[in-house]
């Protein structure tokens, strides 16, 4: 059977067409989201209590820059123990020992079992359930020394250990689901060839877990960033604290907030761009 | 036969190893000769791949000795205590003995290469110039020159199986051991996996085989092994235990996978 390809239909012949399907309601809802955009940057541009001037004149600002380098350092320090701390515990909870798995388990149920505000306040107020800290042989045997509780939790401590145990008991999860990911058929393989089990941890389980453990990672890291805020009620003078110092005094507290907003959105949107990166260098092997 | 005059490559005796109240193996004896092949048949849960995984140490006995060129498995024997070695002299141990599994189980973040040169690099320290040229040469015998720098999940159960076999060469072991080797593939890609093990035994490698590649054992073996119930009920020749076995479990066993 041969057919004629035809440079043009002839006319009186039918002409068989697809016509893609029409969207009226999609094309309703954008104009919508359209109107409603353009709504809010009149409002924007034309509400004079936004004051706009006010969040220029702030937005690098002495006080407000320091704030922001103490929320940056609060989430590095914090995330850096946060996961160590979680390796350790994910360590602890794959032990066949039962103590140790089991303890590991406590503390994850108890970390995430509470709100962070509530873990930040009682750390500050820890003086008050232990106002000495002592070294020394326990059970009432002889002190070697005492330190004054007070003075060791100073607010910085308290956020610091707050929101370091507290991530700690999630990243503990997030590294054990990773190094349960990596097949146990792969552990014997290495053991057959003669891997040390450090050797197999660090060459085989460890690079493969981390692909399952970095994606939630940024995420924690990202949120830190944002949940460092809660820290404010120890008034520590982080990116938020910094900036209700400031209202509290001027009254401009929506210029402010919209400061701080700004700052926040920056860094999360530079760390976003940082996590893609990242897990890109860490899918070898998965490309199909 | 000129071999029986040299000593065994493997000699295990009187092995027992339970998990709990369940007894597996009920004292194993096996000798293996250099460069031969030895099949072991037998029931699912006859025990036949637990022998197989003690004797790289994979699993603990309790009892009984294993010795690869008269070196004692796993252990430093005491009077009649064995004591467990340490790690580190496990793995030298491990290290002279290949084992090809069910699964494969290559290491999915490296690529056929990378997964063959492994061992040489990361136990025996050879440095990877030289340790790459070579997995690409046992790559070629295996049939795979253009899979060196495929991941694995790109390659076919049969394509994985083979540089599963390289990768255990790559240490030039003493001896291999294969457990199920072809269970897991599609029955097209077995006879690709049996050729690369048929040249293996034609070069003179020692190679233990758990098997139920009948036809396999029957071609290849020079000792086939039937077990059951945690013990070796026959050994000999293919044609002796697979052409007239004496025990009637064995006869059984052969009557359903022959037909």
């Amino acid at each position: 059977m041969t057919t004629e390809v035809q440079d043009t239909p002839r006319t009186g012949e039918l002409e068989i067409r697809a016509i893609p399907p029409k969207h009226p309601w999609r094309w309703a809802a954008a104009a919508v989201v359209v109107l409603l955009a353009a709504m809010l940057v009149y409002s924007m541009l034309t509400n004079p209590r936004y004051q706009w001037d006010v969040v220029f004149s702030w937005l690098l600002a002495r006080t407000i820059l320091r704030g922001l380098l103490l929320t940056l350092a609060l989430t590095a320090v914090s995330m850096l123990t946060g996961i160590l701390l979680g390796v350790v515990f994910a360590v602890m909870r794959g032990s066949p020992n039962r103590l140790l798995s089991g303890a590991a388990g406590v503390y994850i149920w108890f970390f995430r079992g509470t709100p962070l505000l509530v873990q930040l306040v009682f750390w500050f107020n820890l003086s008050a359930l232990y106002p000495r800290i002592v070294v020394g042989v326990p059970f009432g045997g002889p002190e070697l020394t005492a330190l004054n509780a007070n003075a060791l939790i100073s607010p910085m401590t308290a956020a610091f250990l707050g929101l370091a145990l507290n991530e700690a008991a999630y990243m503990a999860e997030i590294v054990r689901a990773g190094i349960v990911s990596v097949p146990a058929g792969q552990l014997q393989a290495a053991s057959a060839l003669g891997f040390t089990r450090m050797t197999t941890m660090r060459r085989i389980v460890l690079p493969q877990a981390m692909r399952v453990i970095i994606p939630p990672t940024g995420n924690q890291t990202i949120s830190m960033l944002k949940t460092s805020s809660l820290v404010s009620v120890l008034a520590i003078p982080e990116l938020l604290y910094s900036a209700q110092i400031v209202y509290a005094r001027t009254f401009q507290t929506i210029p402010l907030l919209i400061v701080v907003s700004i700052w926040y959105l920056a860094l999360t949107s530079v760390l976003t761009v940082a996590q893609g990166k990242i897990e890109r260098r860490f899918s070898a092997g998965e490309e199909t | 036969m000129t071999q029986h005059m040299t000593r065994p490559l493997l000699q295990a005796q009187r092995v027992y190893k339970n998990y709990g109240a369940n007894e597996v193996l009920k004292g194993v004896d096996l000798d293996v000769m250099p460069g031969t092949v030895v099949c072991i048949l037998g029931p699912s849960g006859s025990g036949k791949s637990t022998f197989l995984r003690c004797i790289n140490h994979l699993e603990r006995i309790r009892s009984g000795r294993i010795s690869i060129d008269g070196d004692l498995i796993g252990y430093r024997q005491d009077g009649d205590k064995l004591h467990e070695l340490d790690e580190k002299a496990i793995s030298r141990q491990r290290a002279e003995v290949g084992m090809v599994f069910q699964d494969f189980n290559l290491f999915a973040h490296y690529t056929a290469a990378e997964n063959v040169m492994a061992g040489p690099v990361l136990v025996r320290g050879e440095d990877r110039t030289s340790a790459r040229a070579r997995a690409i040469e046992l790559l070629t015998r295996v049939g795979l020159a253009d899979k060196v720098d495929a991941y694995p999940r790109q390659l076919s159960g049969g394509q994985q199986q083979r540089v599963a076999i390289a990768r255990a060469l790559a240490m030039r072991p003493k001896l291999m051991l294969f457990d199920e080797p072809t269970s897991a593939l599609d029955p097209e890609l077995v006879g690709e996996v049996l050729d690369v093990m048929r040249a293996l035994a034609a070069e003179g490698q020692t190679m233990i085989v758990v098997t139920h590649e009948v036809g396999f054992a029957r071609e290849v073996a020079d000792v086939v092994v039937f077990m059951d119930q945690g013990v070796i009920l026959e050994q000999g020749p293919p044609t002796a235990v697979l052409n007239n076995p004496s025990n009637p479990r064995t006869q059984s066993f052969l009557s359903k996978v022959l037909t």
